[in-house]
């Protein structure tokens, strides 16, 4: 993760791998024996299921086993993509991670420029201390929140009731899945979301801030020539990598929230693979599905990568 | 210096903004809590906002604690968030420990073994059939060893221990020490906060998750409590909801006992948090930074 640091080790050349491989054992044989049970549970439990994702690429036999099970080759990518809900499946994880990155891209940032014109610390801390709460709380108590308030004779409808409106059970509908999942993401995130900015912020130089007031600018030039100017890599990196999950919606709390009726806006890619896999037991045509995420998800994280070095020099490894 | 008015009106409008952040945060908190202490009739017949509890009742946290279900989840996840938070720490601080070693000349292609895994999965179905195969179906190790290192904790954790001075590794090898010791009796001692960070991510994480239980568990008495709050609060089963109490008495419970649940499963978290956030931040910075 961290980058390469000037004089690190090189690697060894190819040809005497084996012979280096040795020698380093024999000489940090404690670290190999500590690092023994943790490669063991990579290996084990990230690598082989990333080798048992060739059932994509079988008819999956459970007698058969993984190994055992006849290839189909691309049958089941063709069934995805040229079946009913792959469009519906792509766009509703585009459109939520759309939904996110609009509105709850710029939430803490907003927050975090707001707490940093507090001059009062001990409010500046209470703020803080609160809206970082809800970071902690389970998804399920979340959602059962949610849904409580959301119920055609919960609170929110109490009040939307006492306006003049009409009570509903608002998870039922399709148009308001999208909005109910991304506020509450925001809800649950605006917060924990404003410490890298703020981490960012006081680490801007207060001589700038200074100069710029010397020069007449008010509280807005200030934020406009010094504040954000300061935090601009930050926000390119965080922006870059949303982009890169663009694809990455995940399940938890689409299937805690969902159910038939908002399937058409609310089931994404993650979800589907859950359902067509581990409630209809079509393991092959399910791993094909998650292994297409997969892969997109990675190119993706590669691609905003290679963006985030070009652009600002700073990359995750 | 003097405050000009346009100053005065935006910091005023910034504390009303953020207060009203605050209690857009906290209400739904307060909401729950308020309804929970609530006469159970006097709920059902209430509509609207709460601004305090309706009356004061605590029959519903009887019945929560009378609920068999309820003490059998909370001690699952407890017997999972402890044992699971212990090899967590384990594993997590062999590992940091190990490649944040200068001597480790393959350092390097071992660290991308494992970051590797950050970024590209084999995805939920393999996983899944792997731990069937494994046999940790229906027992609670599912939850447990499937999850023992995290790639983002071990990162965090590795930082800290290259900030160490490597004086002390050298001078205690100096001394006959080997690296276990040098660990154990050196490095998680001066690391005690960085270990205090990560074993809350690794508890929170236990404490909250859900879905694993579901997919590798059949056997109602080993759920832990994030499961049944789940059969009580989205599937609204009435039967995990009051097990043991008449059918009159859950109808008239009803809506409270939901509220009850779900303070009776958060509270541990609000009340450690306050303590901790300090440390919780901390983690997110470095995390932040390297990851």
């Amino acid at each position: 993760m961290a980058q390469t640091k000037p004089g690190h080790r090189s690697f060894p050349h190819a040809g005497h791998l084996p012979a280096q491989i040795l020698k380093d054992i024999v000489r940090n044989k404690y670290l190999y024996v500590m690092l023994t049970p943790v490669l063991a549970y990579f290996l084990v439990f990230q690598y082989i299921p990333m080798y048992g994702a060739i059932i994509a690429f079988k008819e999956f036999n459970p007698r058969l086993g993984i190994h055992g099970s006849a290839w189909v080759g691309l049958e089941h990518f063709k069934d995805f993509f040229g079946g009913m809900y792959f469009w519906r499946v792509l766009k509703n994880t585009l459109m939520i991670s759309l939904y996110d990155l609009v509105f709850g891209f710029p939430a803490p940032l907003v927050l975090a420029l707001l707490l940093n014109e507090v001059k009062n610390s001990l409010f500046k801390r209470a703020v803080q201390t609160v809206t970082y709460l809800p970071h902690f709380i389970s998804i399920v108590v979340i959602c059962g929140i949610l849904k409580d308030f959301t119920n055609s004779d919960g609170v929110i409808n109490d009040i939307i009731a006492f306006f003049g409106g009409e009570r509903m059970t608002m998870l039922l509908e399709p148009s308001l899945f999208r909005t109910i999942f991304v506020s509450s993401n925001i809800w649950q995130h605006i917060g924990w979301g404003t410490i890298i900015y703020l981490a960012a912020l006081s680490a801007i130089d207060p001589e700038q801030y200074e100069a710029c007031k010397i020069d007449g600018g008010g509280r807005w030039k200030q934020m406009l020539h010094v504040t954000l100017p300061g935090l601009l890599p930050v926000i390119v990196i965080l922006l870059i990598l949303d982009i890169g999950r663009i694809m990455s919606v995940g399940f938890e709390k689409i299937i805690l929230l969902y159910n038939p009726t908002t399937y058409v806006t609310a089931d994404v890619i993650s979800s589907y693979v859950y359902r067509i896999g581990l409630q209809d037991f079509q393991f092959s045509f399910s791993s094909a599905v998650g292994l297409f995420n997969s892969v997109i998800n990675f190119a993706l994280v590669i691609g905003s990568n290679w963006l985030s070095r070009r652009l600002n020099n700073t990359s995750l490894w | 210096m003097k405050t000009s008015l346009s100053e005065r009106i935006f910091r005023a409008g910034n504390a009303i903004v953020l207060t009203a952040l605050m209690i857009a945060t906290l209400y739904p908190v307060l909401y729950v809590a308020f309804a929970s202490f609530s006469e159970p009739a006097l709920m059902m017949a209430h509509k609207g906002i709460l601004w305090k509890p309706l009356g004061f009742s605590l029959e519903t946290y009887e019945a929560v604690f009378g609920n068999p279900m309820i003490l059998l989840g909370y001690r699952n996840t407890l017997f999972i968030v402890i044992v699971g938070v212990a090899l967590n720490l384990l594993l997590t601080s062999l590992a940091a420990y190990s490649l944040s070693r200068k001597s480790l000349q393959f350092k390097r292609p071992i660290t991308l073994f494992i970051v590797f895994t950050m970024f590209f999965s084999g995805g939920l179905i393999p996983f899944y059939l792997l731990v069937r195969d494994l046999g940790m179906t229906n027992t609670l190790w599912a939850l447990i060893v499937p999850t023992a290192i995290s790639a983002f904790n071990l990162i965090i954790m590795r930082t800290s221990f290259e900030a160490v001075p490597d004086a002390l590794e050298e001078s205690a090898k100096i001394d006959g020490a080997n690296d276990f010791g040098i660990l154990f009796r050196i490095y998680l001692p001066l690391c005690k906060p960085v270990l205090a960070v990560v074993g809350l991510y690794y508890g929170v994480s236990h404490w909250n998750s859900w879905f694993n239980s579901m997919i590798f568990l059949q056997d109602r008495s080993l759920y832990p409590l994030q499961l049944i709050l789940r059969e009580i609060l989205i599937i609204g089963d009435a039967n995990s909801m009051a097990e043991g109490a008449g059918q009159d008495e859950i109808v008239i419970l009803g809506e409270t006992l939901k509220y009850a649940t779900i303070m009776v499963a958060t509270i541990p978290i609000l009340m450690v948090y306050p303590f901790l956030q300090k440390y919780f931040v901390k983690g997110a910075l470095i995390g932040a930074i390297k990851g």
